[in-house]
């Protein structure tokens, strides 16, 4: 680590760390694992005791669970088609196991499992190989004509056909940093600004009157981070749906 | 060069790509409120692809920003 950085320890907010003592040594629970855990366990919550009153004139909880249906139910049929109905479920798990895990990571103490590429990555290949799973059942052989827009000249198929297999190989590698990098970026930012505080306070009552400027940033900070959090969430089931829509209809 | 003065400037250079991405921010912003002023019922469905485009061009700067905190912090 450079010198001048030694005093922001910026990237040790995402260590892992093995909890539960001796039982999770041997078998790696780490915290990554624990709030991938709680983050799943809290969409189950909401999902369960949200439906359950089944009134006609919801309350907040049935409110929320209805329109993170209706909504991503909205997105996958718009954006892929008829046939969106059927991978609802897919797009829906995604983008709750994505969201969780960026607006729990928001809360002090906590650990962000999506700023790990090991996760998101991990999640970006599921997307690519469901894909590639949908294009081959549905269009079988066929499938492989995606690599070469029709009514493009032949001549430059030597071209072209590369191009389009490596722009295809590329979405995971993209899919998974946008989200890794979005989600360290942020974080390392709260860091940053944070020993920012603490650094000024060390400096007199001058350095704390100073220090409040760093601070208010990071309030605001943490309202952007708010947005990107659903903000990434949102691209991650989206660029899924359109993925899909491509498998589906192919061009 | 010393090689701490070397991954400074490495980390700088690094985030020229803002640039570019600063241009495109704007341009899918200044379209987005040409659309809006022109037609403002469209903005319903302009708005999701703007944001999608906001997000896509966002994920350029944060490539530029993670290879200079590569370059930093590694």
């Amino acid at each position: 680590m450079a010198a001048e950085a030694s005093k922001i320890d910026a990237l040790g907010q995402f260590e892992l760390t093995t909890w539960f003592g001796g039982v999770g040594r041997v078998v790696n629970f780490t915290n990554s694992n624990f709030m991938m855990m709680l983050g799943g366990g809290l969409v189950l919550a909401l999902l369960y005791y949200g439906m359950r009153p089944r009134a006609v004139v919801p309350g907040r909880l049935q409110a929320a669970a209805e329109i993170s249906y209706t909504a991503l139910m909205d997105m996958s049929v718009g954006s892929i088609g008829p046939e969106g109905r059927r991978f609802f479920p897919f797009v829906f798990t995604l983008f709750f196991f994505v969201l969780m895990g960026n607006l729990l990571g928001l809360l002090p103490y906590s650990f962000t499992y999506t700023s790990h590429i090991a996760v998101t990555f991990g999640l970006a290949l599921l997307v690519i190989v469901v894909v590639t799973a949908v294009a081959l059942k549905i269009h079988g052989l066929h499938f492989f004509s995606y690599f070469f827009p029709p009514g493009a000249p032949k001549a430059l198929a030597p071209l072209i056909i590369p191009i389009e297999i490596i722009s295809y190989l590329s979405r995971p590698v993209s899919l998974s940093i946008r989200l890794f990098a979005n989600m360290v970026a942020g974080h390392v930012m709260f860091e940053v600004f944070a020993t920012f505080v603490v650094l000024l306070a060390g400096a007199g009552i001058l350095g704390t009157a100073v220090g409040i400027l760093p601070m208010a940033i990071n309030v605001v900070l943490v309202g952007f981070e708010l947005l990107v959090a659903a903000l990434q969430a949102y691209v991650f089931a989206i660029l899924t749906c359109i993925y899909l829509h491509d498998a589906v209809h192919l061009h | 060069m010393d090689v701490l003065a070397a991954k400074a400037l490495g980390a700088g250079i690094a985030v020229l790509a803002l640039a570019g991405v600063g241009i495109g921010m704007g341009n899918i912003f200044s379209a987005m409120v040409t659309t809006v002023g022109r037609n403002p019922s469209a903005r319903d469905v302009v708005f999701p692809i703007g944001i999608l485009g906001f997000a896509l061009t966002e994920a350029v700067a944060l490539f530029a920003l993670l290879i200079a905190f590569l370059i930093l912090f590694t």
